[in-house]
């Protein structure tokens, strides 16, 4: 005999664990999000009662699938008294074997269920939400909170989105292998935008904003455990490495601390570790892109004792290889920097004139700062102050522009 | 579910461009989707200056010579398909030639309740 708590504690560790698994199982066999949603809550609603009485089965989310399935089928039976469009849709829906809720066709139904949330076809502000809600499930509340937006707006691009995954019938599957690589990109741009948004200690609730990078990097897990794409790993990787130095990269009024100066003790060994050695198993498999190599760069950084003994020669080659497959401005820029530390301020001045002499990056900030920078290294003050002062008037963030000022008073 | 590829593209546009299909590569891409059964329909428009819209109000009717917006980018062919899911539709639409210099709308068919 189980006691009410017993039940009670079951079913919450039930769905603590397995309720995305069985929303996931639930949303293909009923080819609806919100009716999946709503048959996964009865089921566990029953579950309460019925494992009180019958006792705790052998597999829950067996059962639970299977309770929420016939639960669903149920309801629409109900509602097609009143509603004779429903019949077809009923005779489909019994139609669908059940017979394959064994563990791997589950954990397909999580892959299925990602791919679906970051369908290209879906608005690009109602991927990430979408993702967070339905695969991570986190509230519209909490959603809000962590993007500094109303909740009704996020509700609403949700329920937008999912209109448009059943209207235009967007298909609940992976993708075939020949269009893996550009929708296994939209599904890594979301997590890596999750990551960010997190990490960027711009705006908004930091506690939150915590937990969202601890999202991203679950998912990343997640994703890792069920397709390991070398692009995957490199991910996972990028967004380990840069977590590693979380407690070191900003001061206790929240203003950004550069890598140079930050206290690397306090980087997080065990993530540097794990990280490390995801790049290493990316970069051998030879089919690794542009996270990769990201994050192959932030090993070289996590793994040396100083910006001193950084090795700047490893991380300059590896900016040749970022710019070779994926050209832009902002990874020339990078580059020119780490060119500064291997050949001198010199040689990484001329690198960062040549991209503004282009007419590129002349409205980025950072590209006026590392010009100061090095104006400054090389003694050439006026130019500096003129650089640091063009800087200044391209951006509006708090944090950067105390960081610009007191460079310039220390001119 | 049927799906309706609407192909946009500046009429100027059309026929000019290094990319711009020829009629006979746009046939052969209508029998290549016909031979792969998922055709209903499709066909190219005349220009946009031969259009004229009608409107019915108060049961009197109004012609106006002309598309139904004024828009950059005109209205210059259809394709009817019937495809399996949206995916399959956006992998049609990518093969139609005019892609390459217009753009495709792709919008599923509501069927009539009946």
């Amino acid at each position: 005999m189980v006691t009410p708590q017993q039940v009670r504690a079951a079913v919450e560790s039930v769905y603590q664990a397995e309720s995305r698994r069985i929303l996931a199982t639930l949303i293909r066999l009923l080819g609806d999000f919100d009716l999946a949603e709503e048959a996964m809550h009865e089921a566990f609603f029953v579950a309460v009662e019925r494992w009180q009485r019958d006792g705790i089965p052998a597999n829950p989310r067996a059962w639970l699938v299977s309770t929420g399935r016939f639960k669903a089928i149920d309801g629409l039976r109900r509602r097609a008294r009143f509603d004779r469009s429903q019949a077809q849709l009923i005779l489909a829906l019994e139609a669908r074997q059940e017979d394959d809720v064994n563990d791997e066709e589950l954990e397909d139904d999580r892959l299925r269920l990602i791919f679906t949330c970051c369908h290209p076809a879906l608005a690009a502000d109602a991927q990430v939400p979408l993702t967070l809600r339905e695969v991570c499930d986190l509230t519209t509340e909490e959603i809000a909170r962590a993007f500094l937006q109303n909740p009704a707006t996020i509700a609403q691009r949700i329920v937008r989105a999912k209109a448009k995954i059943r209207d235009a019938q967007i298909p609940y599957q992976v993708p075939s292998l020949a269009e893996l690589p550009e929708r296994l990109d939209s599904v890594l741009r979301v997590i890596y935008l999750v990551f960010n948004e997190g990490y960027s200690a711009s705006s908004g609730d930091q506690l939150m904003r915590n937990d969202l990078s601890d999202e991203a990097i679950r998912l990343g897990r997640l994703l890792q455990q069920l397709l390991p794409d070398p692009e995957v790993l490199g991910l996972l990787a990028l967004m380990l490495l840069q977590a590693s130095r979380q407690a070191a990269r900003s001061d206790e009024h929240g203003d950004l601390i550069l890598l140079d100066e930050q206290d690397r003790s306090l980087w997080n060994r065990a993530l540097i570790a794990e990280g490390s050695q995801l790049v290493q198993q990316a970069l051998r498999t030879q089919q690794f892109g542009v996270y990769s190599v990201q994050a192959a760069i932030a090993a070289v950084h996590a793994e040396a004792a100083s910006a001193e003994q950084t090795d700047w020669e490893e991380i300059v080659g590896l900016y040749d290889v970022l710019l070779r497959g994926w050209p832009s401005p902002v990874v020339e820029l990078n580059r020119a920097a780490a060119l500064a530390r291997r050949d001198g301020p010199q040689a990484g001045l001329l690198a960062v004139e040549a991209i503004l002499a282009r007419g590129q990056l002349q409205d980025y900030h950072l590209a006026h700062s590392a010009r100061a920078e090095l104006c400054r290294q090389l003694g050439r003050l006026d130019q500096a102050r003129d650089a640091y002062q063009t800087a200044l008037g391209l951006t509006a963030q708090g944090a950067e522009r105390r960081f610009i000022e007191r460079r310039l008073s220390e001119l | 579910m049927k799906y309706l590829c609407l192909v946009y593209c500046e009429e100027g546009l059309l026929h000019s461009q290094p990319d711009s299909p020829a009629d006979a590569e746009c046939m052969a891409y209508f029998e290549s989707i016909a031979g792969s059964g998922r055709m209903l329909a499709a066909e190219a428009l005349k220009p946009v200056q031969t259009a004229t819209t009608v409107r019915v109000r108060g049961g009197h009717m109004s012609l106006t010579d002309g598309p139904f917006a004024e828009t950059k980018e005109q209205l210059a062919g259809f394709y009817l398909v019937d495809a399996r899911d949206l995916n399959e539709a956006l992998n049609i639409a990518k093969g139609i030639p005019a892609a390459r210099v217009g753009s495709v709308e792709v919008r599923p068919i509501r069927e009539l309740q009946t």
